[in-house]
C-alpha cells in the first residue's frame, strides 16, 4: 500500500515537534519520522528552555512539562587558570510567575513534547531514519526510508534532522558544513543531592542558577562552558569551534576534564555522581552560513537551518519558533488552496525575516567572524582581568595609584594601545 | 496455530542507577526495552508463524506506559497484542503475576484457542525465571525450560521437537502441544521490522484489559494481597577495595610475560613467594 501525507516532518527534536504539532493541531495528515528509539533519546542540549517559544505552541506546558528549576541567578564568569572574575545578577523579579527560563533535561522534555504531538493526532514513528529525499524534478515529493518498503509520499517534507542535516546536503540544498561554523560541545550530569544543590548555589524549592564561562577553560579556542543546576543533578558543559580543536589538538573531554578541575568549578561539582555523558554539535556560523530555507515541497528548520544565536546560547527557542513558521505556512497555504511551491513557500521566509529569528541572526552576524580573527578574547584578556583585579583587592602597602599603572603597564606590554582599542570597536561593531 | 508470547517491559539496567543517599533504585527517567529474551521467544514464535502459518499474539501484564514494549512487537510482525493492566495487580509477585497472566491466556483461548505459549527465560530485573513455570502449571500445559531453538512443528501429530541448553550438552525433545516454552537467548537475531509494520504498530489499537476482561474474579490472588514474597531490602554492593591494574611489559614472549607477571605478584605478595619456595623444596 502506498503511503501518502499531507506533510512529513524529519526529526523529533524541537523544531520537528513544534511543527507536526501545530500542523496536525490544523488537522493536517502529518507523519513524523525519528532515527532515535523515542523522541529526545539521542539529543543533547545544556539545556535551558525559554519559556516565550514553546508558550506560542502550548501555552499550558507549565502544568505538565518536566521542568527542573526556573532560573533565578545569571552568573558570567571570565576565568584563568585558577581564579574568575565575574558578575552575578540575581532578582526577586525572576520568582514570579509565570517564569521565563527553565532548566530542563533533553530526553524527558522531548517525550512530552512527542506525546503532544501523537495527541494532536500526527502519526510518529520512531527507530527510523530518513536516508534520502524523493524527487521529481526539482521537486520534493517524499521520503526514502532505512526500511524494507520505505517509499513514503507527501505534499511536503519538512527537514528538522537537526545540525549536519544530511538529508539537505545529499539533495543538494546546502554544502557541506564547514569546521569554522561549528562547535562542538561535551557535557555531563552530574547527580546530587537536592539539599546540597541548595546549599551550594544558595537557593532553595525549585530555584535555579546559570553560570556561564569563558576565558582560559578553552584554551584560546572560540568557545564558552556553562553550567546549570536542575532538580537533582548539575549540568556542566563546554563547547569550542571544531576548526579551533583541530588546530590546537586537543579534544572536548580533554578540556571537560580540566575545566571541572578549576578550583572555582570543581567544589561545586564535588561528590556528585557522573549520570551522563554526551557530546553534540551546535551550528554557529550565524546568519552567514544560512543555507537555503525553502523549495519546492520542502522546508528546513532548528539547526539544520543554522538556526542558533551562539552569543545567547538560544537555539532551542529558534528551533520551535521556526517549526511553528513552517508549519503555519503550510497551514495557510492549504486553506487558500494554493500548493507548496517553491514561490508560494517564500512565505516562510517572511514570517521568520519579521520575527526575533532573523532579526536577531542579522544582529550577530560578523559576531563568529571577529572571534575566529581574534584568539586574544578567549586567551589574554581573562588573564588580564584576573590578574589586575588581584593586584587591586591584595593589601601589600603599595598604593592604589601605583596599582592602576602597574595594570595599564600589563594591558599595554600584553595588547598594544593599538590592540586594546581595535578590539574595542571590533567588539562593539559585532554587537551593534 | 496460535502461539502466545508473553512480554514484560524492563528498565534498560545499563542505564539503571542506585540512589546514593537512600539505597533505592531510581527508575525515573532510565529508559525502558523489552526483555532481552522474551524478543528472542517472539522471533522463534515469528518464524514458527513464517514457516507454518497461524497467528501471534503478544500480552504483557504492566503499567499503562508498558503499550510501547507491545506496539514495538506489533512493529517486528506480531498479529495482536493485549495489555492487563489494573491497579489491583499492583506489587505483584511472581505467584499473583503467572495468575493473572494465565488468566488472560484463559480469555485470549477463547478467541482463538492457544497451542503455544513462550516466555523469556527471565528477566533482567527480577530474574527469577518462575513466571513461565507459574503459567503453565496453571494452564495445566507441557512445560519445556532453557530452550534455544524450535526444531520442527508436527501440526497434524500436535507434537513439537526443541533443542534445550542443560549442563554439558544439548537435548533434543519431543512433547505433545499445547505447550509452554521459555526461551534463551539463541542465534535468532530479532527481524529489523519493515516500513508496512511499522505504519501498522504506529496505528495498531492495543487491547486494553481490566481485571474483569482478563476474567480475574478472586482478586485476593493479584497484587500485593495475592503476593506472599516481599523484597524487604535492595542495595548496592560495596565496590571492591581493590583497584585492577594493567601490568606493562617490554615483550610479548610468553615466558617474559608469565616472569613479569610472577616478580609483579610476589613483591606485592611475598607470602606468596615464601609458600611456594617452601612447598618446592
Ligand atoms: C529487584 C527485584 C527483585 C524481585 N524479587 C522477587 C522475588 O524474590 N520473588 C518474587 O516473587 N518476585 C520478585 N520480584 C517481583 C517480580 O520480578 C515481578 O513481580 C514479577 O512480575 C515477574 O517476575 P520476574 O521479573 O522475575 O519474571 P521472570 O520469571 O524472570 O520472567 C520470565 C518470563 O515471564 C514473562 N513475564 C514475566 N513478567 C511478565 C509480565 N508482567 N507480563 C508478561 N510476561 C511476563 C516474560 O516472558 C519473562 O521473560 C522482584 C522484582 C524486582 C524489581
Ligand atoms: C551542549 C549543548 C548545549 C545547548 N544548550 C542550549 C540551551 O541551553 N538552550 C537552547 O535553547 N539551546 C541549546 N542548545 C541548542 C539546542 O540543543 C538546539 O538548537 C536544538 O536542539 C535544535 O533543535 P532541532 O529540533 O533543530 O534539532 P535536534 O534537537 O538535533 O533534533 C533533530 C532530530 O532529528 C533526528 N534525525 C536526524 N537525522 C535524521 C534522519 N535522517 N532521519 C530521521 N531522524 C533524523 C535526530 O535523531 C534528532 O532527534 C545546546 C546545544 C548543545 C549541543
Amino acid at each position: 500500500m502506498v503511503e501518502k501525507f499531507d506533510v512529513i516532518v524529519v526529526g523529533a527534536g524541537p523544531s520537528g515537534n513544534s511543527a507536526a504539532l501545530r500542523l496536525a493541531q490544523a488537522g493536517l495528515s502529518v507523519l513524523q519520522l525519528e532515527r532515535g528509539e523515542t523522541s529526545g533519546s539521542k539529543n543533547v542540549q545544556g539545556a535551558i528552555l525559554y519559556a516565550d517559544a514553546l508558550e506560542k505552541l502550548i501555552p499550558d506546558f507549565r502544568e505538565d512539562a518536566p521542568l527542573e528549576r526556573h532560573i533565578i541567578e545569571q552568573r558570567m564568569w571570565v576565568l584563568d587558570d585558577d581564579s574568575y572574575i565575574g558578575s552575578h545578577y540575581r532578582s526577586d523579579a525572576f520568582n514570579k510567575q509565570p517564569y521565563n527560563r527553565y532548566t530542563m533535561i533533553r530526553s524527558q522534555f522531548d517525550k512530552w513534547f512527542s506525546e503532544r504531538v501523537q495527541k494532536a493526532g500526527a502519526l510518529v514513528i520512531c527507530e527510523t531514519t530518513v536516508t534520502n529525499l524523493l524527487l521529481d524534478n526539482q521537486r520534493v515529493i517524499g521520503v526514502q526510508t532505512d526500511r524494507q518498503g520505505g517509499e513514503i509520499y507527501a505534499d511536503a517534507v519538512i527537514l528538522a534532522d537537526g545540525v549536519n542535516s544530511l538529508l539537505a546536503k545529499k539533495a543538494g540544498f546546502h554544502p557541506e558544513l564547514q569546521p569554522k561554523d561549528v562547535a562542538l560541545a561535551v557535557k555531563e550530569i552530574h547527580f546530587l543531592p537536592q539539599e546540597l544543590i541548595e546549599q551550594r548555589f544558595n537557593v532553595k524549592d525549585d530555584e535555579g542558577v546559570v553560570i556561564e564561562m569563558v576565558g582560559k577553560i578553552t584554551k584560546g579556542m572560540m568557545g564558552t562552558g556553562f553550567l546549570y543546576t536542575n532538580r537533582e543533578s548539575v549540568t556542566i558543559g563546554v563547547g569550542c569551534m571544531l576548526s579551533d580543536f583541530k588546530k590546537q589538538n586537543t579534544t572536548p573531554y580533554a578540556l571537560l576534564e580540566q575545566m571541572k578541575a578549576h578550583p572555582a568549578i570543581q567544589p561545586l561539582i564535588q561528590g556528585g555522581e557522573m549520570k551522563e555523558y554526551t557530546a553534540h554539535l551546535i551550528p554557529e556560523g550565524g546568519y552567514n552560513a544560512m543555507p537555503d530555507l525553502y523549495g519546492d515541497g520542502w522546508m528546513i528548520v532548528g539547526d539544520a537551518g543554522m538556526f542558533v544565536n551562539a552569543v545567547h546560547r538560544e537555539g532551542s527557542n529558534l528551533a520551535m519558533t521556526t517549526g511553528m513558521h513552517a508549519a503555519d505556512t503550510l497551514i495557510e497555504l492549504r486553506k487558500e488552496g494554493k500548493e507548496f511551491s517553491k514561490t508560494n513557500l517564500k512565505r516562510y521566509q517572511s514570517k521568520l525575516d519579521e520575527s526575533f529569528v532573523m532579526k536577531d541572526l542579522k544582529k550577530y552576524k560578523d559576531m563568529p567572524d571577529v572571534f575566529h580573527t581574534n584568539p586574544q578574547f578567549f586567551n589574554d584578556y581573562p588573564e588580564m582581568l584576573s590578574k589586575a583585579a588581584r593586584t587591586m583587592l591584595t593589601v601589600d602597602g603599595v598604593d592604589k595609584k601605583t596599582k592602576e599603572k602597574e595594570i595599564r603597564h600589563d594591558f599595554r606590554r600584553r595588547r598594544s594601545l593599538f590592540g586594546l582599542v581595535g578590539d574595542a570597536f571590533k567588539l562593539w561593531r559585532a554587537f551593534e | 496455530m496460535h502461539i502466545v508470547v508473553c512480554i514484560k517491559q524492563v528498565p534498560d539496567s545499563a542505564q539503571i542507577r542506585v540512589h546514593p543517599v537512600t539505597n533505592t533504585i531510581m527508575r525515573q527517567g532510565v529508559p525502558t526495552i523489552v526483555n532481552p529474551y522474551d524478543l528472542f521467544a517472539l522471533e522463534e514464535a515469528l518464524r514458527i508463524k513464517d514457516q507454518y502459518g497461524g497467528r501471534v499474539t503478544v500480552l504483557t501484564m504492566g503499567p499503562p506506559m508498558a503499550e510501547a514494549a507491545l506496539r514495538k512487537a506489533i512493529s517486528y510482525g506480531a498479529d495482536d497484542a493485549v495489555l492487563v493492566t489494573d491497579r489491583v495487580f499492583a506489587g505483584s509477585d511472581t505467584l499473583a503475576t503467572s495468575f493473572a497472566l494465565a488468566s488472560a491466556i484463559k480469555q485470549i483461548n477463547k478467541d482463538m484457542p492457544v497451542d503455544l505459549v513462550f516466555t523469556g527465560k527471565q528477566t533482567i530485573d527480577g530474574d527469577t525465571a518462575q513466571v513461565g513455570p507459574g503459567v503453565a502449571k496453571r494452564l495445566d500445559m507441557q512445560l519445556l525450560t532453557y530452550v534455544s531453538k524450535i526444531r520442527s512443528l508436527d501440526i497434524e501429530n500436535k507434537e513439537i521437537v526443541v533443542e534445550r541448553r542443560s549442563e554439558g550438552g544439548v537435548q533434543v525433545l519431543k512433547t505433545k502441544i499445547p505447550s509452554l516454552i521459555t526461551v534463551l537467548e539463541g542465534n535468532n537475531e530479532m527481524r529489523f521490522a519493515t516500513m508496512a509494520n511499522m505504519f501498522r504498530a504506529a496505528r495498531y489499537p492495543v487491547k486494553i484489559w481490566n481485571k474483569d476482561a482478563a476474567g480475574i474474579e478472586d482478586i485476593t490472588k493479584t497484587g500485593l494481597k495475592g503476593s506472599p514474597t516481599v523484597v524487604s531490602k535492595v542495595f548496592a554492593p560495596t565496590p571492591r577495595a581493590v583497584k585492577a591494574e594493567i601490568i606493562q611489559c617490554e615483550s610479548n614472549e610468553p615466558k617474559d610475560l608469565s616472569v613479569t607477571l610472577l616478580t609483579k605478584m610476589f613483591t606485592k605478595f611475598p607470602k606468596i613467594e615464601k609458600e611456594i619456595s617452601k612447598r618446592a623444596a
